[in-house]
């Protein structure tokens, strides 16, 4: 698959993303520049992690007005496979290609530590190759606390699209497992027509023992499967 | 004229920022406080524009970049920009 991980100012994790697709998953991967307009090359977009535009205003809310969402947008709608991480999730709330938004967390600190995952769905272009149905990984934000109106999470539950929720080490839903206080302890969603989709954590960062966990790479081989 | 824009959290969305200043000022034993809510204060200088243009375009502003409409209510007045 041809990957293009998007750069904004302010991006600090596309070389993880750039890394672990290109010498972890071994498909082809490219940079692409937040002012460029043309995405036809690819397969898969990646919008990585990081504080674009100095996290101002709000998160996302100017990197959303970027040239090169405008394409994203369009690459979305004709079916390309759409990755938003951490700030890249953010952005795809802001730009409307996913529902909800991403508030402060709500212990108003900045959290950075390993979390589990608990797998809602591995019917999911995103999921398929989850044969773990708790995965571990870092996070690392300060506004990743998700919430959509009711109907919008009812909506979600009922399409199964809700993909990860934090969880315990045994794969419980907890209250105290919920890093920062998202609804219904939603960590990552996917679109109507599943092919866009948003993590908080960082799968990209768990794809190699040596990391402390490999298991975020069962979300990237599910993509090239 | 100026735009004077205030950005807030719904009523009923959860806003840490306000709950931890009302702890704080309840630490410093300000009582009878019922809540707090923090947003942003966003000004805008406009050239060449009259009240109306800067109310149309302070609008425009909101719904586009300022707001999101998720989680956050806007409100505005339109001053005389004092030099």
């Amino acid at each position: 698959m041809r990957f293009g991980v998007v750069v904004f100012p302010g991006s600090n994790c596309e070389h993880d993303c750039y890394y672990m697709l290109k010498y972890v998953v071994q498909q082809s991967v490219r940079f692409v520049w937040h002012k460029e307009r043309d995405l036809s090359e690819f397969d898969a977009v990646i919008l990585p992690g990081g504080f674009s535009y100095g996290d101002y205003l709000r998160t996302g809310a100017i990197a959303r007005f970027s040239p090169v969402m405008d394409e994203v947008i369009k690459f979305a709608r004709r079916g390309g496979t759409v990755v938003g991480i951490c700030n890249g999730f953010q952005i795809l709330c802001e730009a409307g290609l996913l529902p909800g938004a991403l508030g402060r967390n709500a212990g108003v600190r900045f959290v950075a530590k390993s979390i589990y995952l608990k797998v809602e769905n591995a019917g999911t272009l995103f999921t398929r190759r989850c044969t773990d149905q708790v995965l571990k990984m870092p996070l690392a934000h300060g506004d990743g606390n998700y919430y959509a109106d009711a109907e919008t999470l009812q909506q979600l539950r009922e399409q199964k699209r809700i993909l990860f929720r934090y969880c315990t080490a045994g794969g419980e839903t907890t209250t105290a497992a919920n890093p920062n206080g998202a609804l219904d302890n939603i960590a990552g969603i996917v679109n109507e027509a599943g092919n866009v989709m948003g993590l908080m954590p960082h799968p990209e960062r768990a794809c190699e023992a040596a990391l402390g966990s490999n298991q975020g790479l069962q979300i990237f081989q599910s993509l090239v499967a | 004229m100026k735009a004077k824009i205030h950005v807030t959290l719904k009523n009923g969305i959860l806003d840490p920022q306000g709950k931890t200043i009302h702890h704080g000022l309840e630490m410093l034993g300000f009582s009878g406080i019922r809540e707090v809510r923090a947003g942003k204060l966003i000004e805008i200088l406009f050239e060449g524009m009259n009240r109306a243009q800067a109310q149309q375009t302070t609008e425009n502003a909101c719904k586009k970049l300022l707001a999101n409409p998720v989680i956050e209510e806007y409100d505005f007045v339109i001053v005389e920009d004092e030099k």
